[in-house]
């Protein structure tokens, strides 16, 4: 049997989910005695080719202009003529902002059973389950996929831990493939992220708030615990979707990665999306209502409760410490 | 601008301990308070946006149960034109693919510049159903956007990339777009406006209207099946801290102390 994996790669770097993916496609590949297929598309890629190499037993290489940047529906013609010769029992992409703009219209155009955002999964007897989250991590749901030939699978990024590659797999460059037009989209541009006035990586204190805070004029008043304690405020999505605080202050997948001394989440749920930016902190100490928010199983201390009942008593003791030491 | 908004009934879990239900599938809904899908509410905001700049009309249109109508009501009060709401007591067990198919049936009778819909839900999250209904009705899609603006027969968006990058991409129309949170600031509907939307009509669509034949709905079309669903284990539970509001806060600076922090 045939397993393949889509290479992800931006701006000169192989993304990590890449190899996490392998890492996970090499255990499926060692028990169903299958080999293990990568592909990566893009202009000048040899060297990532090389180094693809040994994570996989076979490198398709598609070295083309048109691949610079990637393209969903580019990727999507390739793919699928890629996928129909292959038959590759599972395909596996990156559950990632190019993944989601792939797979699920790929899986349609090929009427290949897709399932999306695994944290694990495993095939048995050609059956292929897996695990998810739903409800924002709260609740975990085991999946059985139809029974297929061919399966597709998007896997979380951050969630297995890649190993070290020691295989001499093949590199094979495939001819550039024909591309029927008109292509409807097209790449225009990269957008950096705007620097921010506060760089809440270099913070050795942060104080995060989340949904929790309820409204922004509540702000404040972790304004004020941030400063007492000589830290820095930090916020997970919500609040910077709502516009409370510039995105320089958001941690998570799409904020900042922070390593804090003490990272204080306060209204945090935990989201996995959350949790990626900040479970390296030193200490964590979460406070939320809810008992068994996911928060929890990633702070050191936690307490449920109200934060605004904790927060006022908080920075008052912190002031009278500050005083007395003064 | 004809645009279309898919939109989902959702229950808000934020705060709230969830608990399994009895078929070991689902969680406990009952005593959930429903609402719209967060993602779908940034893309009604941003469909009545569009319509207030350029005109044309807005229809809202969900999958779900009567319950459902409160949010497509919620959406008429904000400004949408049309509701459609398509229904069948199949539908519990339908896969996202199936609701992308009914999705697609339903809107092959309806003309359309653009189909705008959120980019996941906050219950089951698969992000799924916007660029599978692309496919399905063979236009193009951009997903995660967090800014559109309109050129001549195109679109330009600002799509969503990891750790705060963005890329612009150009798609022509028609053409479906998945929206993110935080594109911009839904508006605030009241009661009152809630009320008010109740005079305006919601047609109600079922599947044997669409031509979906008896294997292509239910468990027997979908692709996946939730065998369990369970509360995960805990890989590293915090130590609680336990005690009045003025205890709980002497014993965090307590641990802050010993470790040196401040």
């Amino acid at each position: 049997m045939e397993l393949l994996v889509l290479a992800e790669h931006r701006r000169g770097e192989i993304r990590e989910v890449t190899f996490e993916m392998l890492t996970k496609g090499r255990e499926i590949a060692q028990k169903t005695n299958s080999r293990l297929n990568t592909i990566i598309l893009g202009k000048n890629i040899r060297d990532k080719a090389e180094v693809l190499a040994r994570y996989a037993d076979r490198v398709l290489m598609i070295d083309d202009e048109r691949f610079e940047f990637f393209n969903s529906d580019l990727y999507q013609q390739v793919l699928s003529n890629i996928i129909r010769e292959v038959k590759p029992i599972l395909t596996m992409i990156g559950h990632t902002s190019y993944g989601v703009d792939l797979a699920p219209s790929l899986a349609v155009s090929l009427n290949i059973p897709l399932i999306t955002d695994c944290l694990d999964l495993d095939i048995q007897d050609g059956q292929l389950t897996a695990v998810r989250q739903m409800y924002g991590g709260k609740i975990y749901a085991r999946l059985n996929v139809r029974k297929s030939e061919s399966y597709i699978a998007t896997i979380r990024q951050g969630v297995i831990t890649a190993s070290e590659g020691n295989l001499k797999g093949e590199i094979i460059e495939l001819p550039p493939p024909d591309i029927v037009e008109p292509v409807k989209k097209k790449f225009i541009e990269y957008v950096l992220p705007k620097i921010g006035e506060v760089d809440i990586t270099s913070a050795d204190i942060l104080v995060a708030i989340g949904r929790g805070i309820k409204d922004q004029a509540n702000i404040p008043l972790a304004e004020e615990l941030a400063k007492t304690l000589g830290g820095v405020l930090a916020c997970s999505r919500p609040i910077v979707d709502k516009g409370w605080l510039p995105p320089d202050r958001q941690v998570g997948s799409s904020g900042k990665t922070v390593k804090p001394k003490l990272y204080l989440a306060l209204g945090i749920s935990g989201a996995f999306q959350h949790v990626i930016g900040m479970k390296n902190s030193q200490l964590i100490i979460a406070v939320n209502k809810d008992p068994n928010a996911p928060i929890f199983n990633v702070a050191h201390y936690g307490v449920v409760e109200d934060l605004f009942k904790i927060v006022p008593i908080l920075t008052e003791k912190i002031k009278e410490l500050k005083k007395k030491t003064s | 601008m004809e645009i279309i908004v898919c939109v989902k009934h959702v229950p808000e879990t934020a705060e709230v301990e969830l608990k399994i239900d009895k078929t070991g599938r689902d969680i406990e809904k009952s005593g959930l308070v429903f609402d719209i899908n967060e993602w779908d509410d940034y893309a009604v905001e941003e469909a009545i946006r569009i319509k207030e700049k350029l005109g044309g009309n807005v229809t809202v249109i969900t999958v779900g149960s009567e319950d459902a109508d409160s949010t497509l009501r919620k959406c008429l009060a904000k400004g949408a034109d049309k509701a459609i709401r398509i229904t069948d007591k199949r539908i519990n067990t339908s896969d996202p693919y199936i609701i992308a198919k009914i999705l697609s049936k339903t809107i092959k009778e309806i003309p359309f510049d653009l189909i705008l819909t959120g980019a996941q839900s906050s219950d089951d999250g698969y992000a799924f159903i916007g660029p599978a209904l692309a496919e399905l009705l063979d236009i193009p899609h951009v997903t995660l956007a967090k800014k559109i603006e309109f050129k001549d027969r195109s679109v330009i968006v600002n799509r969503e990339l990891e750790g705060g990058l963005e890329e612009v991409v150009e798609v022509e129309l028609p053409a479906l777009i998945t929206i993110q949170t935080g594109i911009n600031e839904p508006r605030y509907v009241s009661i009152m406006g809630i009320r008010k939307a109740m005079k305006k009509e919601i047609k109600t669509v079922s599947i044997d209207d669409l031509g979906l034949s008896e294997t292509e709905v239910g468990i027997e079309g979908s692709w996946i099946h939730v065998s369990e669903v369970y509360i995960p284990s805990i890989e590293r539970r915090a130590e609680f801290i336990r005690g009045t509001p003025e205890e709980v806060a002497s014993k965090i600076i307590e641990i802050i102390k010993s470790r040196g922090v401040i």
